[in-house]
């Protein structure tokens, strides 16, 4: 909580720190008449002190009020809550693919002796750590959308209206966030594995006679993936991050577009709620994974 | 610690030794010492400027003139990718260098005040964690809106965290040591400490740090230009040539292939150094190969 708190001062400053005035972008060419500009100033709060803005602004949003867009003079909540699922879904989804292609590879790569995995690790390590993801994401439209035509640019569809075709249509986009994210999980996944590996447990296990399956998904899984848990807390971090340019580069309509277009329209509120909400969602991920941990791992206690 | 593997000389040594024993690290100088050839000598190494247009060649493949085609506008990929990788190293040096510059100080300090000082630094730096870095970065760049100074800045200030958290361990370490003590007691002053102690015990994990910071920052970089929160026009920049190129994907893929394998190159070059560093510095780790 109390990192939430100043974080949030960070975020009000940033918002305020952005070049020109919000009253005047507000009113556009009608700025010229003083009078209206000095009442357009009152109506945003911009003549009280700056911390009775924060006050003020801060109390708003803990009521769900997060002001309005100095473009179309709309209230912001209704604009993010449309937004928002497709900036977490498209992280979420991400999460989820990267653990699917790290998980196996890392641990196996391990526990058998394979020049092919081996080969399999060096490759993700590479290809994601050193491309871009924005990059590849335009690779792949011209692949898979342009040549192929497989994933058509279309429109997305919302979640909750048509979830099978929303899956279908962001799984390029979530591939491509995912990438970057599979080799740091792939590293970890596989490193952790080398040590548990060498653990008494896992010699015991294959010593009293266990089969080698046996042994890798009942004590070695368990045991090595648990320090990846705690990686996803601060992998987050780069998913949230990460899909504001992925939406740009597939024309997402999620938060982090209309955060980006908010910083060319001068439109201040819209982009200092989206970075308020983005990262809030990444302290929030952080404490769910923080209670996982303890729950997963009874060796930790958290005081 | 072994004082020779942490000293800057140590630093050289197992750079050579790195080069030398390590494939990986040999690949990754070679790589970065083409890529900086090619952009510090791009005046001498191809005939166009970046910025020359020639409208009946536009959007080529590659040939014998435009070795790796033209954009829209008839201007030399080569050339441009040549002078945009000029760009993309300034920036990231610079900023990479100002946020091993800012966050080491303040973790040297933060670790050499210790107590209340200590604390409320490293819990500022938290504070800075909270915010994914992608994020902050947009959110200053968009703040400071001056191209190549406000990415430099942009990038500079997301990464100080890091180099605080790197050098705050092994000052903390120092610290305890019995020389500092004598130093004390000898009655050096706390500054001349630092340097003539401290900073030589921190500068070979903060040197690794750079090289690792480099790749990513030159990924940052590239993603803040392509958002057109970088380098304006007419300073080449590889990130805007890739988001001018998306919009003639239909007609050409060159503009958004080559700037992309030109960006890829140099991070690639990063990585492997990087990684082959750490391995030489710290034999615990091992990156990509065996773990």
């Amino acid at each position: 909580m109390p990192i939430l708190l100043v974080a949030s001062i960070i975020v009000f400053i940033i918002g305020h720190s952005m070049p020109g005035d919000p009253a005047s972008i507000m009113l556009g060419t009608e700025a010229a008449d003083p009078e209206k500009l000095e009442s357009a100033r009152r109506q945003l709060g911009l003549d009280e002190p700056l911390a009775i803005q924060y006050f003020n602004w801060i109390t708003g949003v803990v009521k769900g009020n997060l002001g309005v867009s100095l473009r179309t003079e709309k209230p912001i909540a209704k604009l993010i809550l449309n937004r928002f699922p497709y900036t977490i879904e498209l992280a979420i989804y991400a999460l989820v693919i990267s653990l699917i292609i790290a998980v196996p590879i890392g641990t196996l790569s391990a526990a058998l002796d394979s020049r092919f995995l081996e080969w399999l690790v060096q490759l993700i390590m590479l290809a994601g750590m050193s491309i871009p993801a924005f990059w590849s994401g335009i690779v792949a439209i011209l692949f898979f959308s342009v040549y192929l035509d497989v994933f058509p640019l279309v429109n997305f569809p919302h979640i909750w209206q048509a979830p099978g075709a929303n899956l279908y249509s962001l799984f390029l986009p979530a591939l491509v966030l995912a990438i970057p994210n599979a080799a740091v999980f792939t590293r970890m996944a596989r490193s952790s594995s080398l040590e548990t590996l060498e653990e008494d447990y896992i010699r015991t296990a294959r010593s009293k006679g266990l089969s080698e399956t046996r042994v890798l998904f009942k004590h070695l899984f368990k045991n090595a993936l648990i320090p990846l848990v705690t990686l996803i807390g601060i992998r987050m971090g780069y998913l949230l991050g990460g899909s504001v340019i992925i939406e740009q580069v597939f024309s997402i309509p999620g938060l982090g577009r209309l955060g980006v277009q908010a910083i060319f329209q001068r439109d201040y509120p819209v982009f200092q709620s989206m970075v308020l909400i983005i990262t809030t969602s990444f302290v929030i991920v952080n404490l769910i994974v923080d209670i996982l941990y303890a729950y997963i791992d009874p060796r930790i206690r958290y005081s | 610690m072994n004082s020779d593997r942490t000293s800057i000389s140590g630093y050289f040594q197992a750079g050579r030794r790195t080069l030398v024993k390590n494939k990986k690290g040999l690949v990754g100088f070679i790589l970065l010492l083409l890529v900086v050839i090619g952009a510090v000598f791009a005046p001498f190494l191809t005939p166009y400027q970046p910025t020359e247009m020639n409208v009946l060649d536009k959007l080529k493949g590659p040939s014998f003139q435009h070795l790796l085609g033209t954009d829209r506008f008839g201007r030399d990929l080569l050339t441009r990718i040549l002078y945009g990788i000029r760009t993309t190293l300034r920036i990231s040096a610079s900023s990479v260098l100002l946020s091993a510059l800012v966050g080491s100080f303040i973790g040297i300090l933060a670790a050499y005040s210790g107590g209340g000082i200590d604390t409320l630094i490293m819990r500022g730096m938290d504070i800075l964690f909270a915010i994914p870095i992608l994020l902050l970065a947009i959110a200053i760049a968009a703040i400071v809106k001056s191209g190549t100074l406000g990415a430099i800045l942009a990038i500079g200030i997301v990464y100080v965290p890091i180099f605080a958290r790197i050098s705050r361990g092994p000052t903390l370490a120092v610290k305890e040591q019995s020389y500092i003590e004598a130093a004390n007691a000898t009655g050096q002053g706390s500054l001349s400490i630092i340097y003539r102690h401290v900073v030589p015990n921190v500068s070979a994990p903060i040197f690794v740090q750079i090289t690792i910071n480099l790749a990513t920052a030159i990924i940052v970089e590239s993603s803040l230009s392509f958002l057109g929160l970088g380098p304006t026009p007419p300073t080449p920049s590889l990130g805007v040539m890739i988001s001018n190129g998306r919009n003639y994907l239909r007609l050409s893929p060159w503009p958004i292939l080559v700037p992309g394998l030109g960006i890829s190159t140099i991070i690639l070059g990063f990585n492997l150094l990087g990684d082959a560093l750490r391995e030489t510095i710290d034999p615990k780790f091992k990156g990509t190969r065996t773990g």
